[in-house]
């Protein structure tokens, strides 16, 4: 089963870089992907810029339109995402509870629907 | 032959649907299976009487139902990989066998029902629909909420089971202690549903409590050498054993002070004790022996007056270290007024840090207005009544707050001289 894990974000409570804690946020970040590696099964992931560089469209009866800004302003803000494949939501979880975020904001572990 | 079909169907379908989960891997069609399998079971046994072995009848009778099910499966794709894991389990599976100690089962079954990833009103429904061999309608009863908001419940839970890929597995080593409370508190809130519950208006065929005190039972069987399943048994069977006491006769609360002891149940007491001796010597204390350690040392007592209160001071220093909480700051503030004197416990209950937390707690208010009775404090006393009855929409509760209120020559009105509530 494939899992997208939706990291979220205070901006407040993250360190930002060159602030202290960021070297081991980014230290965190290169071990959970070496652990990830490490387990053979195909994963991706990426970190997103900050929602002030987000653009937003919706089409509604035919025209589509374009908004600055994410789809929803909200204090905590998506930060990244990991796709991963595990056997079950347990191991999903075990994973999640690794991103080194976890400890400032909050990553929802989704499935990812199996057409 | 009804009832004693009754009987096995509450004893055994816990451990058959366990079984048939595990060997189908699909909770629904493991569900109707066993279903199938005691409507078959009604039939055949009043024929032949209960076979020796119910259980493993009933799993051999499952396991043909599920086929006969899948081949009339609408969806092929569902069959098809049914049929996969089914093939597979059934190659591992010699058809001599007779189902032996299954614990394994229902433990998986357990955990599973309590998985964090569930709803906490989702784990509560799914364990008593899966373990108690309740009927959906009898959980809604026993909860006072409508049977199609219970059914919908379940629904979604097993969806969440089945989409979110919660596996069906004893969790590990490093899980376990985690995992293993939050079944605990699942079968605490079971029982504890039950024990709050007023003296029904309405005759529910099933008692939580009883319920809530068979789980914890299951729960030591199943694993026999942890401590906290122990505690936790032996505390609802100290508490159970006042279920007699704890009304009077026109169903109004009595508090531990006033019940008449002597009604207290020796048997389910002394079995408490042995439970709590056998945890005590795994020398592994945990919150849930702790609480039972407390209960006991009610138990012990033949009249309040002779309570150790001591000692329960003493448990509740301990347990605060596990459960650092308002309420147990609470409990233990009561305990120290009545170890020493009320004015103590006062000023342990008035500590701001306390005070704060619990404003809107009613039991605070009350347990803080017997303290002010205790001490002679007869119109704070009564305010802090008025206060916890503003608090709480429970009748029974109400209704000793009333009790106490005119003990003390005052109504729930606001003034004095003012009229009372009929």
């Amino acid at each position: 089963m494939r899992y997208m894990l939706i990291i979220h974000n205070d901006p407040e409570l993250h360190p930002k870089p060159g602030e202290e804690g960021w070297d081991e946020l980014m230290a965190g970040y290169a071990a959970f992907s070496e652990q990830l590696a490490s387990h053979g099964r195909p994963f991706s992931g990426d970190p997103l810029n900050d929602p002030s560089t987000a653009t937003t469209i919706r089409v509604r009866n035919g025209e589509t339109l374009t908004v600055d800004g994410p789809f929803a302003e909200t204090k905590e803000w998506m930060s990244g995402f990991y796709i991963i494949e595990c056997d079950n939501l347990d191991q999903a979880l075990a994973a999640a509870a690794m991103v080194p975020s976890a400890k400032f904001g909050s990553v929802e572990v989704r499935p990812v629907a199996e057409m | 032959m009804e009832d004693a079909l009754d009987v096995v169907y509450r004893t055994e379908r816990g451990r058959v649907l366990a079984r048939m989960i595990a060997v189908v891997k699909d909770f629904d069609l493991a569900e109707d299976a066993v279903q199938d399998a005691f409507v078959a079971a009604t039939t055949a046994w009043a024929a032949t009487g209960i076979p020796n072995n119910p259980a493993g009848w009933l799993v051999t009778t499952a396991r043909r139902k599920a086929v006969d099910r899948l081949r009339r499966a609408a969806s092929t794709e569902r069959r098809h990989r049914a049929w996969g894991e089914l093939a597979i389990a059934w190659d591992a599976w010699d058809d001599g066998e007779t189902p032996g100690p299954i614990s394994d089962d229902r433990l998986r079954l357990i955990f599973t029902c309590c998985h964090p990833a569930l709803s906490l009103d989702a784990q509560v429904a799914l364990t008593l629909r899966s373990l108690g061999g309740l009927t959906t309608d009898e959980v809604a009863r026993a909860f006072l909420i409508p049977e199609p908001t219970l059914a919908q419940r379940i629904v979604r839970a097993k969806r969440k089971i089945r989409q979110a890929g919660i596996p069906y597995r004893v969790p590990s080593l490093e899980e376990f202690p985690e995992r293993l409370g939050a079944v605990l508190a699942v079968v605490y809130l079971v029982f504890n549903a039950g024990y709050l519950a007023s003296s029904g208006t309405e005759l529910v065929k099933v008692n939580l409590c009883d319920e809530g005190v068979r789980l914890a039972g299951l729960l030591v069987d199943l694993l026999p050498d942890e401590p906290e399943p122990l505690g936790l048994a032996a505390l609802l069977l100290f508490q159970d054993s006042r279920r007699t006491a704890r009304s009077d006769e026109e169903g109004q609360p009595l508090t531990l002070e006033e019940q008449d002891r002597s009604r207290w149940d020796a048997g389910q007491v002394a079995a408490g004790r042995e439970l709590l001796g056998r945890a005590r010597r795994q020398g592994h204390p945990g919150p849930y022996q702790l609480k039972a350690a407390i209960a006991a040392v009610h138990a012990g007592a033949t009249e309040a007056a002779l309570t150790d209160w001591a000692t329960i001071v003493k448990l509740y220093d301990r347990l605060l270290e596990w459960e650092p909480t308002a309420v147990v700051r609470l409990n233990r503030a009561v305990a120290v007024a009545l170890a020493e004197d009320p004015a103590r416990g006062l000023a342990l209950v008035d500590e701001p840090s306390l005070a704060g937390a619990l404003v809107d707690y009613h039991l605070y208010h009350s347990a803080r207005a017997d303290l002010l009775r205790r001490a002679g404090r007869t119109d704070e006393a009564v305010t802090a009544y008025r206060e916890a009855r503003r608090l709480t929409n429970n009748a029974a509760e109400q209704n000793f707050l009333d009790r106490r209120l005119r003990e003390l020559g005052e109504t729930a009105g606001a003034g004095a001289g003012e009229a009372g509530p009929g």
